[in-house]
């Protein structure tokens, strides 16, 4: 029945599944050897994240390969998007959160002084769960990052426009209409549109919250088609509520689990796809994939 | 009460019943509802009826552009123009003020401060707005008539600056509070999806909340406009009074408010003055009347654009 829901990718990755427990050495040796040419790789020690006293996630430790689509998944509450706003810092948005342990990315330390903010966030940009296209044209939705990096030639902006586009599968239906209020888009254009916003900073990674869960099964197969095309060039976290959804797109899953509420949630266990939804370790894994709890 | 009415002619009843209560309940709303604009077009028809005799008499074209305002001489000249100017200049001072202070704080207040900041800002406000213009118009008098005279070498500082600078200020709560409402409309999603761009919050502010809001600011700079154009006393205290046409605003003027409170207990009851005062009222009512329909469009367009 599982097996059933496995899409099989190519799964072409070489990464150590060993790495969940061992993540520090695993990840500063994939960075190292891949450093050159592929970039956007995560590692997390012992993160733990609390919303004033309520701690929220502890103790996980993972390691995000590049150029993959890497899955979270959990039960409603488990963490999973302030798991996933801490990689671009927008907890610091919030205020009142306390996040502690390491994450570095291309083994550099993300949460210290020395990284600020606002650089992160044009290496890892974010799709959020609702589409948030702002209140102007199309093209000005996409220009809109790159300005922010100061890019003002208009041929280069214009380039980088269609580009982004193209990458978000949105070209073709947008192209002689440029100039559009984004609101004028349905539901999936927009969110399509959204991602091609976060391409268009050139960013390693783009984490995604939910994205195709306020769309209809068209859109969200746009969606979909759109995050495989991606996973060449960029890092895709996504979280999903979806598990079939987690088995087509996803490289490697992670399953977080909030055992009660009386304490944190921790990462049950971290492994390719394939294994994950055939035969996982955990007998909570399969008990949440299968459908039993969550 | 447990198992449903089985008796159809009871539940009949009971609906029934229900019915001539709702019909009663929408009656008086919409009573009320054309109540506010009955209200307006009987203040506008009473306008007209008493301001007949003096575009009869002295013209509409001719009060309108006469620069003389000698309401008393025989015959007497009740050329507008300088009162219109006069509330112009005042008028403009006013925004001057209140537009980029009034925006600047209701940014602070929106996006720049926390729960408390905000809470307490908001109350500082409300009682700002609650102050009696008679107030702001002795604290003109001591403080800012001397000031004005000093600061800009003048003879009298009884000028339009003066009582611009203080509607200025009485108008800032009605500015801040409707922009920082306008503010406060733009979705959340939208700061987050421009933060997650890597802009700082300025920069957000800047590109995406001011610019998504701009309608409602808008609006709150129109109704602050109409309440600056249509206040009486803080003005006659301060600004000299003079009908004549000012060459600046560091000049004596008087507004159109101003004139009628000033002359309206001198005048004969039907008679020519009494009639033109009228009409000053007239011109004065049709212009907030315009600032506040704008106003209305406005804000209601912005209302749209959000409902998707
Ligand atoms: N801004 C916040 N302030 C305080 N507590 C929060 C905040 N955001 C989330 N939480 C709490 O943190 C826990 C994890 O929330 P989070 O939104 O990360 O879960 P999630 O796994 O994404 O859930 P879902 O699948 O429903 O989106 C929840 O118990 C939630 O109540
Ligand atoms: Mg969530």
């Amino acid at each position: 029945m599982v097996s059933t829901l496995l899409v099989t990718g190519d799964g072409a990755l070489s990464y150590d599944a060993g790495s969940v427990t061992l993540p520090r050495t695993v990840a500063q040796e994939g960075a190292a050897s891949k450093a050159a040419d592929l970039q956007g790789s995560f590692s997390l020690a012992d993160v733990s994240v609390a919303y004033g006293r309520d701690r929220v996630i502890e103790g996980v430790s993972m390691y995000v390969p590049p150029r993959s689509v890497t899955a979270l998944i959990g039960p409603s509450g488990c963490g999973k998007s302030t798991l996933l706003r801490c990689l671009n810092r927008m907890n610091d948005e919030l205020g009142n959160v306390h996040v502690g342990g390491t994450i570095t990315l291309d083994g550099a330390d993300i949460m210290g002084r020395a990284m600020d903010p606002v650089e992160l966030r044009m290496r890892v940009g974010q799709v959020f769960q609702r589409p948030n296209p702002f209140p102007m044209t199309i093209w000005d939705n996409v220009a809109y990052g790159p300005r922010t990096q100061g890019i003002r030639k208009r041929s280069e902006l214009d380039e980088l426009v269609e580009e982004s586009l193209k990458g978000a599968a949105l070209w073709a239906e947008v192209k002689n209409n440029l100039k559009k209020h984004a609101f004028e888009l349905s539901g999936g254009q927009q969110q399509r549109l959204c991602i091609a916003r976060a391409l268009a900073t050139k960013p390693e990674v783009i984490l995604m919250d939910e994205p195709a869960s306020a769309l209809d099964p068209i859109s969200t197969q746009q969606i979909e088609d759109t995050i495989a095309q991606l996973k060449d060039s960029v890092t895709i976290v996504i979280v999903t509520h979806n598990m079939q959804q987690a088995a087509r797109i996803s490289d490697q899953t992670a399953f977080m689990l909030r055992e009660s509420l009386d304490e944190p949630a921790h990462l049950v266990e971290m492994d390719e796809t394939r294994k994950m939804f055939t035969n996982p370790d955990d007998a909570r894994t399969e008990s949440y994939i299968t459908g039993r709890f969550g | 009460m447990t198992t449903p009415p089985t008796h159809s002619g009871r539940r009949l009843g009971r609906t029934t019943t229900r019915r001539a209560a709702e019909a009663v309940v929408r009656a008086i709303i919409y009573l009320c509802g054309w109540m506010a604009i009955i209200i307006l077009a009987a203040i506008a028809v009473f306008l007209m009826w008493n301001s007949f005799r003096a575009v009869n008499e002295a013209g509409l074209f001719t009060m309108l552009s006469g620069t003389a305002w000698y309401p008393t001489s025989s015959p007497g000249k009740f050329g507008m123009l300088p009162l219109i100017v006069g509330s112009l200049f005042v008028t403009g001072v006013a925004l001057a003020v209140c537009v980029p202070v009034g925006v600047a704080a209701a940014v602070f207040i929106s996006e720049f401060s926390g729960r408390l900041v905000k809470e307490v800002m908001k109350s500082i406000i409300e009682f700002m707005a609650a102050v009696p213009s008679v107030v702001y118009g002795l604290i003109g008098v001591a403080v800012l008539i001397p000031f004005v005279k000093d600061a800009f070498s003048l003879t009298s500082g009884m000028t339009a600056v003066t009582g611009g600078i203080v509607l200025g200020i009485m108008s800032i709560p009605t500015v801040i509070s409707i922009s920082e409402d306008a503010l406060h409309a733009v979705p959340e999603e939208l700061r987050q999806g421009s933060a997650a761009l890597g802009n700082t919050r300025w920069q957000t502010t800047f590109k995406v909340t001011l610019p998504a809001a701009s309608s409602g600011i808008f609006a709150a700079v129109m109704l602050g406009l109409g309440r600056a154009i249509g206040e009486t006393m803080a003005v006659l205290m301060l600004t000299g009074n003079a009908a004549v046409m000012p060459a600046s605003v560091f000049e004596s003027v008087r507004t159109m408010t101003g004139t009628i409170a000033a002359e309206m207990g001198e005048v004969v009851q039907g008679g020519l003055h009494y009639s033109v005062l009228f009409a000053v009222g007239l011109v004065l009512f049709t212009i907030t009347f315009g600032i506040n329909l704008v106003a209305d469009l406005v804000l209601e367009r912005q209302r749209k654009r959000w409902r998707r």
